[in-house]
């Protein structure tokens, strides 16, 4: 294994988690229409016990991708969640609101009140997956930073030597400023809401709820589509952020990610069948009567969509993070890395990584096979 | 532009730190509870797949909902601290991050999915899952959460203690050299054992707690009595081994942190068979060369020799705080002159001259950013405080303990064949009560003296505070510290009243 081969391993692996994330999403979609999902407040908690079966793996899965992304690349999470202070907090203040509400929301003694819970819960169910996929965005669009390492021997100053520091006093909420970040976090948001209604659709045996979810679909998966393929159209348009591997010059590249769905056409490959995937089910749970198991084409095209698209902002010497305000501090996979010693003894770590899986799948079966019910939240644990 | 060098605001660092001690403290108020009750819960749930008695079940069910309502809350401070490494100490991120982020990265693959996915079948599983696969994953769900203690504690005790590393001066920044001295660092063996150890003290006492308060309203005897005497084993064990570990802590703090051993005694001037004080004025003899060296007679240098140097047992000399602030520069320096000579493409004697400078005086390479030594003495008097509540609360515990599982399997009999552990005054009952929050308060304690007794260094002699910061301005991390404070506060009185009006409806609930 060269050094080289262990920083793309260990990209793919971070983009895995991300893709990963980005499917488990679901769980605040799905609380974010959960109002209109259920009619009637027994409707609502269906919806909201039937989230709150998975909303852990949710959490885990954004822990373990930011300690992948700090063990792997520790320059971007230096740079990344120092700079982008305010648009990080934001986004963890909200998932902090949502680890509690489940647990409390329904429960005797809860001094706010349920609806307050609830209210946090599509709090999060919005907000959460606009400022990730505006993040990932950046992944494309750059941000405003500058890094500089050779500021930490510098002893003219009194304070504090600081490697990496935004450009502007926004600390990252400047994103939000641009377009095209917009509407790549508003297709997160709307793909959320299609993947939280396809997966309570499967996971509750309710008519009302799956007969209510068929409608809101069309209203969640319609502006998905038209934001995704407008932000896929100026994506293979734009120029991107190249680099050279041998000087480790960072340049502008007109079509560089077109460039690299061609170079690469593993990843076209990839996301022509996510894409396909995640529109069949949809399709399939909008025309045919019955059809409630559309979470599982939707779901499995959205991480290898997903996946496709983080390793073409950092495979084929890209960019990965670039920087707006100075060129030459972009993060490439070659600068912002960990070490070889480091890379290759995560490597043989991330070999738990399918046994992980295999039991999550045994537990997650285990406890799907009898789908969820009215009656289930008289008889025993629910929220 | 290239060359900007930032002077962070004073308030940024001080606010840091705040946050970061802030949700340090909320999430330890949680963490012990989960940690000890997951062993009280996994026991009354394996009685139950032993026996079949679904008095058992109930009660498993019981526990494992008063374990949910505190769980929630120790996931949603730990995924704070987690990411605050790099939104407020970017710096450090950087610098460290590549032997930091590696338990980070493994205590989210192998202990968080263990945890989340087995709670889950542990709630919803009772009807869907064999009974054997149901009590695996009630264990599971604790283990889980303990190999997480283990990763994070493998994190900070290198903080404490960095080893297996070593710093590249062309990437500028420490890189791994031996995971196994990182993840098997003695100093971490040690932590992680007194950590959950008193981790299970407090599950000790929450259970002991619950029971005698059942016992005082005379209402679900049986599961008070049963559990009581569960939550007592349990506790017993845990402060035997907690004061074991502790003894080993304390010497490893003499080891590789003696200003921190120095603080928590308050001990200005050292020397040989020194005492342990109880407070200012009263001192055990040689209590505290013992507890420092195995030795009752051992040495044990106080603030001042260590800031002025002295000469250690086997006739080496300490540098004084000076010597080594000195030593800091000349590395800071010869780093810059290696990092200009490579730039310039000069030849390899005059690159290789730097290195060796910057190798022999990088131990003290964190010195190089201190102006004043006083900066390197941690705050005395909490030291000495935290320590002693911590150590008095402990050896109470003990004794709780011993009393009431003797009380509740009435041994020796002949002691105990008079007293009727459900009929007592009512002040015993509350007596135990009231030793819920004073448990809490001696865990915070550990931790305030594992933290506080550190200071000024991030990572020891590496890194001091004011050079992990990030650059934020002050305002930003002021607001976030009163949004934490509000929001941790407000779900704390929410999480405790919930957790009262469980505990009133009882396991029937």
């Amino acid at each position: 294994m060269t050094y080289e081969f262990l920083q793309h391993y260990w990209c793919f692996v971070v983009a895995l988690l991300g893709a990963i994330l980005v499917f488990l999403l679901f769980v605040q979609g799905a609380n974010s229409v959960a109002r209109s999902l259920g009619n009637t407040d027994e409707g609502r908690r269906l919806v909201y016990n039937s989230t709150g079966r998975k909303w852990e793996f949710t959490f885990t899965t954004l822990v373990t991708f930011g300690g992948a992304f700090f063990a792997s690349f520790p320059l971007f999470y230096s740079t990344s969640f120092g700079g982008a202070y305010w648009l990080w907090m934001i986004i963890l203040f909200t998932f902090v609101l949502q680890a509690v509400s489940y647990e409390f929301q329904n429960k005797l003694g809860n001094l706010l009140g349920p609806k307050t819970f609830q209210f946090f819960l599509t709090l999060n169910g919005i907000v959460g997956p606009l400022l990730l996929g505006g993040a990932v965005a950046t992944f494309f669009e750059g941000s405003n930073f500058i890094v500089e390492k050779g500021n930490l021997i510098s002893t003219q100053f009194e304070i504090t030597p600081v490697i990496s520091h935004w450009a502007n006093a926004s600390h990252g909420l400047d994103a939000l400023l641009n377009p095209w970040v917009l509407v790549f976090g508003f297709a997160v948001v709307f793909l959320a809401r299609t993947l939280g209604i396809l997966y309570v659709m499967n996971n509750v045996d309710d008519e009302d709820i799956r007969s209510r979810g068929s409608v809101r679909l069309i209203g969640a998966a319609v502006p998905f589509v038209i934001l995704f393929v407008a932000y896929l159209v100026h994506l293979l348009l734009k120029d991107g952020f190249a680099y050279d591997p041998e000087t480790g010059i960072i340049f502008m590249e007109p079509f560089k990610y077109l460039h690299n769905l061609l170079d690469m056409w593993y990843l076209l490959v990839l996301l022509v069948i996510g894409v396909v995937l995640v529109l069949w089910g949809i399709v399939s749970t909008i025309i045919k009567k019955n059809e409630n198991g559309g979470i599982w084409p939707a779901g499995i095209g959205t991480v290898l969509t997903v996946l496709a698209l983080l390793l073409c902002s950092a495979w084929n010497n890209t960019a990965y993070y670039p920087s707006t305000a100075d060129l030459q501090s972009s993060l490439t996979l070659q600068n912002s890395c960990s070490s070889e010693f480091t890379l290759r003894t995560m490597f043989y770590v991330s070999l738990l990584v399918p046994f992980v899986l295999a039991y999550i799948v045994y537990a997650w079966r285990a406890i799907d096979k009898k789908k969820l019910t009215k009656d289930e939240l008289q008889d025993g644990h629910a929220y | 532009m290239h060359n900007i060098l930032l002077s962070i605001d004073a308030g940024t660092i001080d606010w840091s730190r705040a946050q970061f001690a802030l949700t340090a403290i909320y999430h330890w108020l949680f963490v012990p509870l989960t940690l000890g009750l997951a062993v009280i819960m996994g026991i009354v749930e394996t009685k139950y797949y032993v026996t079949k008695d679904t008095f058992w079940k109930t009660a498993a069910q019981f526990w494992q909902r008063l374990f949910g309502i505190n769980f929630a809350m120790g996931v949603a401070t730990g995924i704070i601290l987690e990411f605050e490494f790099g939104t407020n100490w970017s710096n450090y991120s950087w610098f460290v991050g590549d032997i930091f982020g590696a338990p980070l990265a493994i205590e989210g693959i192998v202990a968080f999915f263990m945890e989340s996915t087995f709670v889950a079948v542990m709630y919803f599983g009772w009807n869907k899952v064999s009974r054997g696969f149901h009590l695996a994953s009630t264990w599971l769900t604790g283990l889980g959460a303990t190999i997480s203690a283990w990763w994070i504690l493998v994190a900070n005790a290198w903080m404490q203690y960095p080893v297996g590393c070593q710093f590249n001066p062309d990437t500028m920044r420490n890189e791994m050299v031996s995971f196994a001295e990182v993840a098997l660092s003695p100093f971490a063996v040690s932590k992680f054992c007194h950590t959950v150890t008193s981790a299970w003290i407090i599950g000790g006492v929450f259970c002991v707690a619950v029971c005698c308060w059942y016992l005082l309203k005379k209402r679900e005897t049986r599961l008070a009595l049963e559990s009581m005497k569960i939550g007592a084993a349990v506790g017993l064990v845990a402060a035997v081994l907690a004061a074991a570990t502790g003894h080993k802590s304390a010497q490893d703090v003499a080891d590789v942190q003696p200003m921190k051993l120095a603080a928590m005694e308050a001990l200005y001037d050292g020397g040989n068979g020194q005492g342990l004080k109880i407070v200012e004025g009263i001192e055990v003899p040689y209590a505290l060369s013992f507890m420092a060296t195995n030795d009752f007679n051992g040495y044990v240098p106080g603030i001042n020799d260590l800031l002025n140097g002295y000469t250690r047992p086997d006739g080496t000399q300490e540098p004084s705080a000076d010597e080594k602030i000195e030593r800091g520069k000349k590395a800071i320096a010869a780093l810059a002159d290696y990092r200009k000579a490579k730039a310039e493409g000069a030849d390899e004697e005059t690159v290789n001259t730097h290195l060796t400078t910057l190798n022999e005086n990088m131990p003290y390479f964190g010195y190089g950013y201190v102006t004043d030594k006083e900066d390197l003495v941690p705050p005395v008097a909490v030291n000495f405080w935290a320590f002693r509540v911590m150590v008095g609360m402990g050896c109470l515990f003990i004794l709780f303990f011993a009393v009431i599982l003797a009380a509740t399997c009435k041994f020796p009999k002949r002691l105990w064949q008079k007293y009727d552990v459900t009929a007592l005054p009512a002040w015993h009952y509350w007596t135990a009560i009231a030793l819920v929050p004073l448990a809490y308060i001696a865990s915070e304690s550990g931790w305030l003296v594992a933290e506080f007794g550190r200071q000024p260094w991030t990572i020891q002699d590496m890194l001091p505070t004011w050079v992990s910061v990030s650059d934020l301005q002050a305002s930003s991390v002021i607001i976030t510290f009163f949004i934490f404070l509000v929001l941790f506060t407000t779900m704390l009185a929410v999480e405790i009243n919930i957790m009262l009006k469980q505990i009133k409806k009882g396991p029937q609930s």
